[in-house]
């Protein structure tokens, strides 16, 4: 899968000129991401941080070369538009970045993807770092932050909150416990890459031999990774924390989401499935680095 | 999501086709009547409410005549059920029913698609009914670019060896259904149940839609307030909430109250958090620690200054709050200053004088705790402000602690009136507010620091006083931040001149309403 990024990652970044992503295409660039382009309509001629800006995504993979991966921040209303641009255009991997992204787009975002052969991650995410190497979104703020709280190793960190995922990397880091890679998944319900599907990558990635996965109450995420666990296909180490045990549970408004999901989606069920398929499941948000550092030295 | 009331959806369904019972709502008991009277036979008299189990609930009543309309209805308006006020009924042809079944729509996470959900068996139980009898229910993942097409309902009805006229006839009902909600930006919709009357017709009995929250934008037709996914009708301060929200897209901000009308000293403190996955640890900290949450707030995505100090401002106006309590994932990647000034502005302006513990570790989170401590140090109020490196049950202990041993009479408030913006003589308009300057006491500020406070560089000086650099219609569209740097810079370093005045639609009258 194309969310493996690194050093060699050529990117683009739609939506350039904005508040949000002027400030990251500096966290990119500086933090040694190899940013290509931007691109923002009208605003061709431009620059950003010396990064040269065209009008649409083609005239940005003509001019500058093939490109690996966009970075979107655009406004939520326009962002299926702009990712089936990209899609268009060549480009394999998609990081969108804003929330509120209607959930009708993103299945013909879905959609298109599955046609085009490319990925994508979000919407509603911070984004992803291969510490030492690259940076796509948001994640870390600016470089100098992002190289003190994220260090290279051998931890892949998945997580559905943004916050948690740069706090899980962060307390890693404290311990003396690196990340080969950091994906925030995206934090709405129906996601371009979800838990299992960045888990899997992590289990044909060389540098990753372990996995800290944050997950939460709702979708079925969690309880597919469990499922992956039990049919051999992910072999590494998972150590998981599900937040959200404290939350009531919701009126079941729809019967129709309660069939097709049957118990899945609430804490206990998630907890349980995990434990099952021998899933290091801690209850301590703290006690993760202690866990994964036990995990580690058994392999 | 936001949810439909059934006479909304089956609205949906009858112009997109697929048939309901004749029938109208009423908000009181002779409108009822006369309803029943145009209907001719016997109605049902249903409360419109967001609940299931509602018949259940007994609010589903039947009448023969309109008299019996007019007293069910009399009946039913008013009424809480399962925390719902009762404001209207739908009054509607009662169906001769041979048959009831059950139609759906949810999205699959995992195969990031829509799934149409049929049942031969439907009306009350449909979720015991579909454990029990699992060959009675079929789905069908829908290709959202080619939408539901006949084939597949056909086919979808086969499998429940449903054949003849009546296949065909409910195919034409099941894609007349998926096109509604696709055309509605359906988020997740059922018709329970989907009734075949003794006379072959076929018609939507009961329909509960749920609107796309993210997508409600695009359909002002259908009238939604809120487009929040509450159980229950939403407070005035969920209301002023959401229209901060709808007005200012610079991240993300969601309130929902969590108790009303507590006593003071009753152990509630408001939240403030910064993320799902921060606030629902932040949360279980508070509990640990014996406190009740008031309220959930999340300002998250890096929002701008001004959402973060609306927020902070609708919190604290929850009077009877024991303290403040604002706690992320504590590593953000956002500039952390801007959340620091918005809750600065707002804790100045109310003048806090309740304890406030603020776990705002991230990106620049030294100038954020160091903007927290330096301009709050002035208040009654203690503010308490860390970073990364402390842990939220840390901060939810030094909470408790502060709360067990603050003198509540002797902290009176002390907040400053709100300055009326027409009493400065230079004003521009930001994108959600005012900025406002007195030039006539700028003359004895020596240093002018909102300038240099000013990192979008949009303000200048012209002969000794500072103004607009910029044209003012860009700094109405976004230019000015409204990062809240300059009037901080002003307050605490110059001579008082300069304030932003951000208006929150509705507040005051949501106070004094008291609802």
């Amino acid at each position: 899968m194309s969310v493996l990024i690194d050093k060699n990652t050529r990117v683009l970044i739609q939506g350039i000129t904005g508040r949000e992503g002027q400030a990251r295409a500096q966290l990119m660039k500086d933090y040694g991401t190899q940013v290509a382009a931007g691109v923002t309509p009208g605003r061709f001629g431009e620059s950003v941080h010396g990064i040269p800006v065209y009008d649409s995504v083609a005239e940005a993979v003509d001019k500058e070369g093939p490109i690996d991966a966009s970075v979107i921040f655009i406004p939520a209303a326009m962002c299926k538009a702009a990712a089936i641009e990209a899609m268009d255009a060549g480009i394999k991997l998609l990081v969108i970045v804003p929330d509120r992204v209607p959930v009708w787009d993103v299945l013909e975002i879905a959609k298109k993807a599955e046609e085009k052969g490319a990925d994508f991650v979000g919407p509603n995410t911070l984004g992803m770092i291969t510490p030492g190497e690259a940076v796509l979104g948001m994640i870390g703020g600016r470089a100098q932050a992002a190289r003190e709280w994220f260090k290279p190793g051998e931890v892949g960190v998945t997580s559905r909150s943004g916050g948690i995922t740069s706090a899980i990397s962060y307390y890693l880091s404290q311990a003396g416990i690196g990340q080969s890679r950091i994906i925030h998944v995206g934090g709405d319900s129906v996601v371009g890459t979800p838990h299992p599907d960045v888990i899997k990558a992590y289990e044909e990635d060389e540098r990753t031999r372990a996995v800290v996965m944050f997950g939460e109450i709702g979708t079925t995420q969690e309880e597919r990774v469990a499922d992956l666990i039990e049919q051999g296909r992910i072999t590494k180490p998972v150590v998981a924390y599900i937040g959200g045990a404290a939350a009531k549970s919701g009126t079941r408004f729809s019967h129709a989401g309660a069939i097709v999901e049957g118990g899945r989606g609430s804490y206990e069920d998630k907890v349980k499935r995990l434990k099952e398929v021998g899933a290091h499941v801690v209850t301590d948000f703290n006690d993760i680095p202690k866990k994964t550092r036990e995990v580690l030295n058994r392999l | 999501m936001a949810r439909l009331y059934e006479y909304q959806s089956k609205e949906l369904l009858a112009k997109g086709g697929l048939p309901v019972p004749r029938g109208r709502t009423a908000a009181d008991p002779q409108q009822a009547a006369e309803i029943a009277a145009e209907l001719v036979g016997p109605v049902v008299v249903k409360a419109q409410a967001w609940i299931t189990g509602r018949a259940q609930a007994g609010g589903v009543r039947f009448a023969d005549t309109p008299d019996q309309a007019r007293i069910e209805a009399e009946a039913l308006l008013g009424l809480s059920i399962k925390g719902f006020k009762i404001r209207e009924v739908l009054v509607e042809e009662r169906l001769d029913i041979e048959q009831e079944l059950f139609l759906g729509l949810v999205m699959d996470d995992a195969a990031k698609a829509p799934i149409i959900v049929f049942s031969s068996l439907g009306g009350s139980g449909i979720e015991e009914i579909a454990r029990e009898h699992p060959d009675k229910v079929v789905r069908e993942t829908v290709d959202v670019l080619w939408g539901f097409q006949g084939h597949q309902a056909r086919d979808l009805l086969r499998r429940l060896d449903i054949r003849g006229k009546l296949q065909a006839d409910l195919a034409k009902a099941l894609v007349a259904f998926y096109n509604i909600c696709r055309k509605n930006e359906a988020r997740s919709a059922e018709i329970n149940p989907l009734v075949i009357t003794r006379q072959g017709r076929i018609l939507a009995a009961d329909c509960h839609m749920a609107v796309d929250d993210y997508a409600v934008f695009r359909h002002p037709e259908l009238g939604i307030e809120i487009a929040r996914e509450f159980d229950r009708p939403a407070t005035d301060r969920e209301k002023v909430s959401y229209q901060v929200e709808a007005k200012d897209h610079r991240g993300t901000f969601y309130f929902l109250e969590m108790a009303r009308d507590f006593a003071p000293r009753s152990g509630y403190v408001g939240f403030h958090g910064a993320g799902g996955g921060g606030s629902m640890m932040s949360m279980d900290a508070l509990h640990q620690v014996g406190f009740k949450i008031a309220n959930f707030c999340d300002t998250s995505g890096n929002p701008s200054a001004a959402k973060v100090y609306r927020a902070a401002r609708i919190i604290l106006s929850q009077n009877n709050i024991d303290g403040y309590f604002a706690s992320g994932s504590g590593v953000a990647s956002q500039e952390q200053f801007h959340s620091a000034r918005g809750l600065v502005k707002a804790f100045r302006e109310v003048g806090l004088h309740l304890p406030a513990v603020v776990r705002i570790g991230g990106n620049f989170e030294e100038e954020a705790i160091e903007i927290l401590e330096r301009y709050t140090a002035d208040l009654p109020a203690k503010v308490e402000a860390y970073g990364r490196d402390t842990s939220a049950l840390y901060c939810a202990r030094r909470l408790r602690e502060l709360v067990d041993h603050w003198d509540y009479e002797a902290a009176k408030p002390a907040g400053r009136p709100a300055p009326d913006p027409d009493s400065y003589n230079y004003h521009f308009q930001t994108m959600t507010g005012r900025l406002c300057i007195d030039h006539d006491r700028c003359a004895a500020c020596n240093t002018k620091p909102c300038i240099k406070a000013c990192t979008a560089e949009i303000l200048k000086l012209d002969e000794d006083r500072p103004v607009l650099a910029i044209d003012p219609e860009q700094a109405a569209k976004g230019r000015c931040t409204e990062c809240l740097a300059c009037e901080l810079a002003c307050e605490f370093e110059g001579n008082k001149a300069l304030y932003i005045h951000l208006p929150i639609e509705g507040l005051d009258e949501a106070l004094s309403s008291g609802s």
